[in-house]
């Protein structure tokens, strides 16, 4: 089912989101990957501030290619989600509802999602250069020595995303090769 | 013999780093082509479709086909007629790739120690594989590699006994942890034989193949037919997210090895196969 959805995202709308939905998001998320994981897992370590608050909010696991001048960015297409996953479980408890990546997930973040009502898209793979026409503005806020790994915020419009993995735990990737083996 | 300068290298990979990030080969823009109409499962086509879309968007605005645009693998066969002038090959390849990166908007995605992580902030080093070949031409292949697929590849030391059906269960246990990770559909390349570093090249090399050549082995390529067929049975599709198109093409290359040895490496590749030749 096709569904437009505002980021930062509500309790109630990440609830109404189903394994399988294809979702348009508009609004304003965060980019972070492996490096900046790491800082901010050890700034939560030293009793510091995050660069954004979790709250509600989606963070997109991306690097992008430098813009060319007059652009917002550059190819902007997802990375693979389960390097990240040593650090999301936490995260989710601190209030993240959404995670925009490509690939499959540890069963701690999906007990992660299932315990905190969140949910996980996938992009794309590979198609940053379509992606990156729904990135309207974007702004590193943070880490900027990091080059593409710095956390950047970005403004989207209908960003095209499907939801794997929705706040019951249903998670599509299971479920599609399911449907689709032929053996 | 025939000297060559090395600031023509430099030339030339700088310009062909730029290429394969935003241009793919004419085969994998065929195959692609083939398989959006294939391709049965709805989700599985509407994502086709929109690779198709991206490729173009690529081209035409120039702007990388996927934002990982790779560590730049640089293949040197080298006539051995050929004497360069004008500096160290290696530092004329990476002066190439360096320009490349940094002036064609590309990616910066090369950390200088494996642990320490800084960023070298020009995509240099490359990983070069030198050759040295008959004749006085110098034959470049430059393949960027992105490390979404390339976390997925892997190398298995089977035992003799293992034969066939051990190499083809190895490459299908490759692609089916791989699954989703290495943004399908994908190309698969397999080395079988040499030695334990031997068979990883082979691989790598192999994904350097036209998707729509075979083997010139009948019984390799009779297991690249059976294996890609097995693998588009899985259903994990495209993007992992269900359908027929889990991969392209499997690209097998054999080599000699040891009696007490078979050994297999599997290198997978996503949709986005850059590899580009030239010939000075």
């Amino acid at each position: 089912m096709d569904k437009y959805i505002h980021a930062p995202l509500g309790d109630a709308e990440a609830e109404t989101l189903r394994a399988g939905d294809y979702v348009y998001i508009s609004g304003t998320i965060y980019t972070a990957r492996d490096a900046a994981h790491k800082r901010m897992a050890e700034t939560l370590e030293r009793g510091e501030e995050l660069p954004f608050s979790l709250k509600g909010n989606i963070i997109y696991y991306m690097g992008p290619s430098p813009a060319r001048d007059g652009r917002a960015i550059g190819s902007a297409g997802p990375t693979t989600s389960s390097r990240m996953d040593k650090y999301t479980p936490d995260f989710l408890d601190m209030g993240l509802k959404g995670m925009i990546g490509k690939g499959k997930r540890s069963e701690a973040v999906i007990d992660g999602i299932r315990k905190n009502k969140a949910v996980y898209f996938a992009a794309i793979g590979g198609a940053g250069a379509l992606l990156s026409r729904s990135i309207k503005k974007s702004k590193v806020i943070a880490y900027d020595d990091l080059g593409t790994e710095a956390v950047r915020e970005l403004e989207v419009e209908d960003f095209p995303a499907i939801v794997v993995i929705d706040s019951k735990g249903n998670n599509l990737y299971d479920m599609a090769a399911k449907a689709y083996n032929m053996k | 013999m025939r000297v060559i300068q090395t600031s023509a290298i430099t030339k030339n990979i700088r310009e062909m780093c730029i290429e394969a990030n935003h241009f793919l080969s004419d085969d994998m823009k065929a195959v692609l082509e083939e398989k959006v109409e294939e391709e049965k499962a709805p989700l599985g086509k509407q994502i086709l479709n929109q690779l198709r879309e991206n490729l173009q968007i690529a081209g035409e605005d120039m702007i990388p086909i996927c934002q990982d645009t790779g560590m730049a693998v640089v293949f040197m066969e080298i006539g051995q007629e050929v004497h360069f002038e004008g500096g160290l090959l290696e530092d004329a390849v990476n002066e190439g790739v360096r320009q490349g990166y940094t002036e064609g908007f590309l990616r910066k995605s090369v950390v200088k120690d494996p642990l320490i992580r800084e960023n070298t902030k020009d995509n240099t080093p490359a990983v070069i594989h030198y050759e040295m070949i008959a004749g006085d031409k110098v034959k470049i292949t430059v393949a960027p590699k992105g490390f979404g697929s390339e976390n997925m590849s892997r190398v298995f030391m089977l035992k003799p006994a293992d034969g066939i059906e051990g190499v083809k269960k190895a490459v299908l246990t490759a692609v089916k942890d791989a699954g989703p990770n290495a943004c399908p559909p994908m190309v698969v390349g397999v080395g079988i034989g040499g030695t334990f570093e031997k068979c990883a090249l082979l691989a790598k090399k192999a994904l350097t193949r036209d998707v729509n050549e075979h083997s010139a082995i009948p019984y390799v390529k009779e297991m690249e037919e059976e294996l890609l067929d097995e693998i588009n049975k899985t259903g994990i599709g495209p993007g992992g997210l269900g359908g027929s198109t889990t991969a392209f093409a499997v690209n097998i290359n054999t080599y000699p090895t040891h009696i007490a040895g078979l050994p297999v490496a599997i290198n997978i590749c996503c949709h986005v196969n850059r590899h580009i030749a030239r010939v000075i």
